[in-house]
C-alpha cells in the first residue's frame, strides 16, 4: 500500500507551507478551543450547583407550611403557620426509612457577647438537624436530646459568629445573650460558606427548638420540617407518605402544606446549567463548522495554487487516488492538529478564566475526545471536495498552468 | 537487432473543439532504437507537443498503435499509464517543474514515492544521491530550488527523471529557459547520459541545440516531414572548452589595461 508514501508526501507538502497550514488550522483551533472552554465553564457551573445543593443536606425532604392551592385570599407560600411539633412526631412515627428529622423555627435577633453585638439568625432545631444538613461541629458538641427535653439555654454557633463576637478568645463554654437570655455555647459549627442563594450559612446560632419556642418567641408552630431519607431512591415515597399522612391529619381540610424533595431542586438547578452548557456548546459548535468551511476554502484555493505541483506529480506517476489521499491527509492532519491545539488552548483559556473570575471550570475528557473526533471528521468532509477536484486534473493542462 | 524502445504505427490525434475537428497528429509512424538521441523540431501548432504527450503516455492517441518496450500502451487507462510514466519514462520540462521549498534530494525522491512497489527510505536516499551524483550535484542535495541556478535546477530535474531508471528520457524544451552557456552544459549532461546508453527524445526549436542530438525529426501539420541524422554533430564538452578559452581571453583583454 502506498499510504505510507502518500502520508510522507502530504506531511512534506504541509511543512513546505507552514504559514498557510497554520492559517488553515486556525479556524479549527478557535472552534475547538471555544467548545472546550464553554463546555468546561458549563460543566464547572453544573458541578458547583450540584455541590451547593449537596451542602443543603443529605437526601432531604422538606415540608413547608402554607400552600399554593389555598382558596380565597392567598397568603402565599410559607406564610401560614400550620406545621406543628405533633405533625413532626407523627411523621417520625408513621413514615418508614427516615434517618433523621428536625423542625426549624427561626428569627433574627440582636445577640451580645464579649462586649460585642451582632444581628443574626437564631434557629430552633433538634440535635438531628446537623445530620439532615450534612453538617458537623468543628469544636465542642451539638446540644443533646436531654437539652431538648429540658429546653436548656444552650447553643452552637457558626463560624461567622465566632469571627464577629469572639475574635480573640475561645467561645466554648462562654455565654452569649439572645433577647437578654444567657445561652451557654456548647460547640462551634464547621464552616459551610455561602449557599446557592448567596447567604452566609455560617452566620447562624442554633438552639433547641423547645427553648426557641418557649423562651425566645413563644410560637406553637414551626417554619419547616426537614427529613433525612435513608437513600435518594426512597425520597419520592417519603414525600408521598408524608403528604398522605399530613392530609389525613387535617381530616379533609384544604392541604395547608407543601412537601418538596431535594432532587426536584437539584434537577431544576442542573437543568438550568445543562441548558447553559448546551447553548454555549452549540455556539461553539457553529464556530467549529465555520472552521471546517475555512479549511475547505483554503484547500480549494490551495488546489488551484498548486495545480502545477499536481501536474508534476501526475506526470511522474501519481495515481488519481494518490493525489486524492494526499489532499485528504493534509486536510485531516490540519484539522486534527488544529483540534489538539484547540484543546490545549481551550484548557488554558478556561484555566485563565477560572483564575480571573473565580468560576469553577471542569474540562471533561468527553468534550476533548468528541471535539478532536469532530475536527477529524470535519477535515475529511470538507477536505473531500478539494481533494476530488485535485485528483481529476488533467496532467497536460495542469503542467501548462501558470 | 533488439526490439525498438518505441514503435509508433499510424498515430492520429484529433481534438474536438465544439463542431470543429482539429487534427493535431495525422498518421505518424516512427521507430526509436535503444541508445538514440532524437530532437523533434517544429513550429508551434505543428503537432510536436501532441506527439511528445503521446510518447510520454500523458495523452492517448485517437487511433494507431504505440508499442513501448514491445507492449501496446495506446489503450491503457489512466492509472496504468501513470505507472508506466513512473517506471519506464523520465520527464524533463522547460520550466524545470521542481517542487518549490523542497530540497533537491526530496525532489529526486518523488518518483520513488509513487513507485508501484514500495521503496525503502534508505534505498530511496541512496538512489536519489546516485542520480544527483550523475548530474554532478551530489554535494548540493540539501539545497532548495531557490538556492540553485537555472542550469542546476534543470540538472536536478534530470536526476529526478533518471532515478527510476527509465527506458526513455523525454525532454520538452529543456534549454528553453536557460542562457546559451548553461544550455550547452545541460546538453553536455544529456550527451553523457546518452553515451551511457540512455535513449533520449527532446523537443526543441533551436537548431544549434538540436545539433547536439544524433537524429532530427521535423514535424509540420501533424506529420513528420524530415527525418535525418545530424551532420556536423556538436560535442558539448568541446563547445564548453571553446567558451572557456574565449572567456579567458576576454578577461585578459579587459583586465590588461587596468594592470
Amino acid at each position: 500500500m502506498r499510504l505510507l508514501a502518500t502520508t510522507i508526501i502530504a506531511l512534506r507538502a504541509l511543512r513546505r507551507n507552514k504559514l498557510r497550514s497554520a492559517l488553515t488550522a486556525l479556524g479549527i483551533i478557535i472552534g475547538v478551543a471555544g467548545v472546550i472552554a464553554t463546555v468546561a465553564i458549563g460543566n464547572g457551573a453544573k458541578v458547583q450547583v450540584e455541590s451547593q445543593i449537596a451542602s443543603l443536606g443529605r437526601n432531604v425532604v422538606t415540608i413547608f407550611p402554607g400552600s399554593f392551592s389555598s382558596g380565597g385570599a392567598r397568603g402565599g407560600f410559607g406564610s401560614a403557620s400550620t406545621l406543628t411539633i405533633d405533625d413532626m412526631e407523627a411523621i417520625r412515627r408513621d413514615v418508614a426509612d427516615i434517618v433523621a428529622i428536625s423542625p426549624e423555627v427561626s428569627d433574627r435577633n440582636q445577640v451580645l457577647a464579649n462586649g460585642l453585638n451582632w444581628s443574626t439568625q437564631v434557629r430552633g432545631v433538634s440535635p438531628e438537624y446537623l445530620s439532615v444538613r450534612a453538617w458537623d461541629t468543628d469544636t465542642g458538641t451539638m446540644f443533646s436530646d436531654q437539652d431538648l427535653r429540658s429546653a436548656a439555654k444552650v447553643c452552637v454557633i457558626g463560624a461567622t459568629i465566632v469571627k464577629q463576637l469572639f475574635p480573640n478568645s475561645d467561645p466554648l463554654g462562654q455565654t452569649i445573650r439572645i433577647r437578654n437570655i444567657p445561652f451557654i455555647i456548647r460547640g462551634v459549627l464547621e464552616s459551610k460558606g455561602f449557599n446557592f442563594f448567596g447567604q452566609d450559612q455560617d452566620d447562624t446560632i442554633m438552639v433547641p427548638y423547645t427553648t426557641h419556642m418557649r423562651r425566645l418567641n413563644r410560637r406553637t408552630t414551626v417554619s419547616t420540617i426537614l427529613i433525612e431519607s435513608a437513600s435518594p431512591a426512597v425520597m419520592p415515597r417519603i414525600q408521598q407518605d408524608t403528604t398522605d399522612l399530613l392530609t389525613q391529619r387535617r381530616r379533609g381540610r384544604e392541604p395547608d402544606f407543601t412537601v418538596r424533595n431535594q432532587l426536584e431542586l437539584a434537577q431544576t438547578a442542573t437543568a438550568t446549567a445543562r441548558i447553559m452548557t448546551l447553548l454555549l456548546g452549540s455556539v461553539a459548535g457553529v464556530s467549529l463548522f465555520v472552521g471546517g468551511i475555512g479549511i475547505m476554502n483554503i484547500m480549494l484555493v490551495s488546489v488551484t495554487e498548486r495545480t502545477r505541483e499536481i501536474g508534476i506529480r501526475l506526470a511522474i506517476g501519481a495515481h488519481d487516488r494518490d493525489i486524492r489521499v494526499q489532499f485528504l491527509i493534509e486536510a485531516m492532519v490540519l484539522s486534527v492538529l488544529g483540534g489538539i491545539a484547540g484543546v490545549l488552548l481551550g484548557t488554558g483559556l478556561s484555566q485563565a478564566l477560572s483564575s480571573v473570575t473565580g468560576w469553577a471550570v471542569l474540562v471533561s475528557t468527553n468534550a476533548v475526545l468528541i471535539s478532536v473526533g469532530i475536527s477529524a471528521f470535519v477535515g475529511i468532509v470538507f477536505g473531500f471536495y478539494p481533494a476530488h477536484k485535485a485528483a481529476k486534473l488533467d496532467p497536460i493542462e495542469a503542467l501548462r498552468f501558470e | 537487432m533488439s526490439t525498438p524502445v518505441v514503435q509508433l504505427r499510424d498515430i492520429r490525434k484529433t481534438y474536438r473543439n465544439g463542431d470543429l475537428e482539429v487534427h493535431a497528429v495525422r498518421g505518424i509512424s516512427l521507430d526509436i532504437q535503444i541508445g538514440e538521441f532524437i530532437a523533434i523540431m517544429g513550429a508551434s501548432g505543428s503537432g510536436k507537443s501532441t506527439l511528445m504527450n503521446t510518447l510520454g503516455c500523458l495523452d492517448r492517441p485517437t487511433s494507431g498503435e504505440y508499442l513501448l518496450d514491445g507492449v501496446n500502451v495506446a489503450d491503457l487507462e489512466r492509472s496504468a499509464r501513470a505507472d508506466l510514466r513512473n517506471q519506464k519514462l523520465g520527464f524533463v520540462f522547460q520550466g524545470f517543474n521542481l517542487l518549490a521549498r523542497t530540497t533537491a534530494l526530496e525532489n529526486v525522491e518523488l518518483p520513488m514515492l509513487y513507485a508501484p512497489r514500495r521503496v525503502s527510505g534508505e534505498e530511496m536516499k541512496r538512489r536519489a544521491m546516485a542520480a544527483l551524483d550523475i548530474v554532478g550535484l551530489g554535494k548540493r542535495f540539501d539545497h532548495l530550488p531557490s538556492q540553485l541556478s537555472g542550469g542546476q535546477q534543470q540538472r536536478v530535474a534530470i536526476a529526478r527523471a533518471l532515478v527510476n531508471e527509465p527506458r526513455l528520457l523525454l525532454a520538452d524544451e529543456p534549454t528553453g529557459n536557460l542562457d546559451s552557456k548553461t544550455s550547452v552544459e545541460v546538453m553536455g549532461v544529456f550527451q553523457r547520459l546518452n553515451e551511457q546508453g540512455i535513449t533520449i527524445v527532446m523537443v526543441t526549436h533551436e537548431l544549434d541545440i538540436a545539433s547536439y542530438c544524433k537524429r532530427i525529426l521535423v514535424v509540420r501539420d501533424g506529420l513528420v516531414v524530415r527525418d535525418e541524422p545530424v551532420q556536423n554533430r556538436m560535442i558539448a564538452s568541446e563547445q564548453l572548452a571553446k567558451l572557456h578559452s574565449a572567456e579567458a581571453e576576454a578577461k585578459l583583454t579587459t583586465t590588461a589595461p587596468a594592470a
